[in-house]
């Protein structure tokens, strides 16, 4: 026990000077212009085949339409595709605000009391093992083809991570630091704000993006069993009028609102966690 | 240089506390049986044992983390039931916030005791000045080397001119080159804040070589089997230490406590 602390506290600066060496180094050794832009370049060379072979091969656009078509679709059909992801982007916003709202005081119910952790989070990591979105049918035969489903599937999926991530955060504090600060003669109150909460949260943001990109699939999947509205309405939609075009703009606008969700959460991140956690 | 008057020490008695855990296996285990002990105000008490002597609950009773079984602690007048606000305590590991700069680490003991931060600011660069950090206030702690690390948690738990400095093997995790330096630099501290020290160690010679007092403990029941007074010059030095008559005769009077104890071996055997 002693040893691990000693070798843990040991081994840190070390690695870390070294890691801000290894990035100062990798600065210096001038990369050339296709290192760097390495990811770009695949993903516009695999773009670029695509284009190409659908122009060689003259294959339908029913089956497979070109890039390009797809970017000029996503203009055309620009207002048609944001009334859409106005009304996925509200379910996924509320089932996620939701279930953090819900999902952090579960998990401080179940790390300050025993008899809540023993009643709840085995139910919990059984609850974790259904996939929810076989749920989906029952949400809507319960709640109809409205809103309700869909935030619900969006809470109910999300829900889980964000609970486990802040729980385990909170339960993996080192417990020489609580008796520090119990040494300065604190308070519950100020141990948690102190040191349970900012110790606990580059886990809680684990969890936060674990649960964005789920909630994600989930209002996408209420949308697809039964909906009159959304991206995923649209796509089916899309598909049953073999506008393979508008399928996959539709795909392309649902990538991105996913990505910029998670983008925000990350700038979020960057603001409220310390870097240095980040880094490791 | 002489030793400090104690000017600004607190006084620890100790009087027959007994501390009992009780194992999982439901056994009672006297971690402390029937300590008496009284420490002057300003020395610099060490207490060596091996694991499982009581060194470490002694340490905690007074830091007020744990509860006697039996007895009375008092530091000056006031009987420990709690933390004591004229204590600072100094782990093991130095446990510091990552996500805290230098300077905000050494002020988390202000910060919890509701202090004005501005009347502390000035104290605690000065004290990071005098372990050699100046210039690092803004730095976080992956930043530092493990021997820095600790200094800052050495400062933390001086900012508020603590009476009695409670050290829990401060320097156990550090390699042995850093802890000499630091063996050196918490004597000159010492020799010019005066406060109380209580140093926990299992290290015999590092516990000759700091203290006016060495308390030499043994486990099951957690006795205190020898008090032994160290009166060398200071300061110290950890590489001239052994050549100091006196010396070597203190390290082998704790040494034949353990053998006779059995928990070092006086010989080779066969």
């Amino acid at each position: 026990m002693k040893y691990a602390a000693t070798t843990a506290n040991g081994t840190k600066p070390g690695t870390a000077m070294n890691t801000v060496k290894a990035g100062k180094a990798k600065k210096k050794r001038g990369e050339s212009l296709v290192e760097r832009h390495a990811a770009l370049l695949l993903a516009v060379t695999i773009l670029l085949i695509w284009e190409g072979w659908v122009r060689y091969s003259g294959i339908s656009p029913f089956v497979l339409p070109s890039p390009l078509n797809i970017i000029r679709r996503i203009f055309t059909d620009f207002p048609l595709l944001m009334s859409h992801l106005s009304v996925t982007l509200l379910e996924v916003l509320s089932g996620y605000g939701l279930a953090i709202m819900l999902g952090i005081p579960t998990a401080l119910l179940i790390f300050y009391s025993r008899a809540c952790e023993r009643a709840i989070f085995p139910l919990l990591m059984g609850i974790q093992t259904i996939p929810k979105v076989a749920l989906a049918p029952l949400l809507v035969l319960y709640l109809g083809y409205g809103w309700a489903p869909k935030i619900t599937l969006a809470f109910l999926i999300s829900f889980f991570p964000i609970v486990v991530a802040t729980t385990v955060g909170l339960q993996s504090l080192d417990k020489g630091l609580v008796n520090l600060v119990r040494s300065m003669g604190a308070s519950e109150a100020q141990t948690f704000f102190k040191i349970r909460l900012p110790a606990a949260l580059p886990n809680i943001f684990g969890g936060l993006k674990v649960g964005m990109s789920l909630a994600v699939i989930g209002a996408i999947i209420g949308e697809y069993v039964a909906a009159e509205r959304g991206l995923g309405w649209l796509q089916m939609m899309a598909n049953s009028r073999f506008d393979t075009t508008l399928n996959f703009a539709t795909v392309v606008t649902i990538a991105g609102m996913g990505i910029t969700l998670f983008f925000i959460l990350g700038q979020i991140e960057k603001r409220v966690v310390h870097q240095r956690e980040l880094a490791k | 240089m002489k030793a400090p008057s104690g000017k600004g020490g607190a006084a620890v008695s100790i009087e027959d506390v007994t501390k009992v855990y009780e194992t999982a296996s439901g056994e009672d285990v006297h971690a402390l049986d029937r300590i008496n002990l009284r420490i002057e105000p300003g020395s610099f008490v060490a207490c060596v044992g091996p694991s499982g002597c009581g060194k470490s609950t002694l340490l905690s009773l007074l830091a007020g983390l744990t509860e006697a079984t039996e007895g009375t602690l008092r530091i000056d007048d006031s009987t420990v039931t709690k933390p004591h606000p004229k204590v600072g305590v100094v782990f093991q590991q130095d446990l510091l916030l990552y996500w805290r700069t230098i300077l905000d680490n050494v002020l988390l003991p202000v910060e919890i005791k509701r202090l004005p931060r501005q009347g502390y600011v000035s104290r605690a660069m000065a004290l990071l000045d005098q372990v050699g950090l100046a210039g690092f206030e803004t730095k976080y702690p992956p930043e530092l080397s493990g021997g820095m690390r600790q200094r800052v948690a050495i400062c933390r738990a001086l900012i508020q001119e603590p009476g009695l400095l409670l050290m829990d093997e401060p320097f156990g995790a550090l390699d042995a080159l850093t802890r000499e330096q630091m063996l050196m630099d918490l004597q000159a501290m010492w020799m010019r804040l005066g406060n109380t020290v209580l140093f926990i160690t299992h290290d015999i010679d590092e516990a000759v070589l700091l203290a006016d007092r060495v308390l030499v403990m043994s486990p099951r029941p957690g006795r205190i089997d020898l008090d032994l007074s160290i009166d060398l010059p200071r300061p110290r030095h950890p590489g001239e230490v052994h050549d100091v008559p006196g010396f070597a005769e203190s390290i082998r009077e704790i040494r034949q406590v353990f053998e006779a104890k059995g928990i070092l071996r006086a010989r080779f055997e066969e």
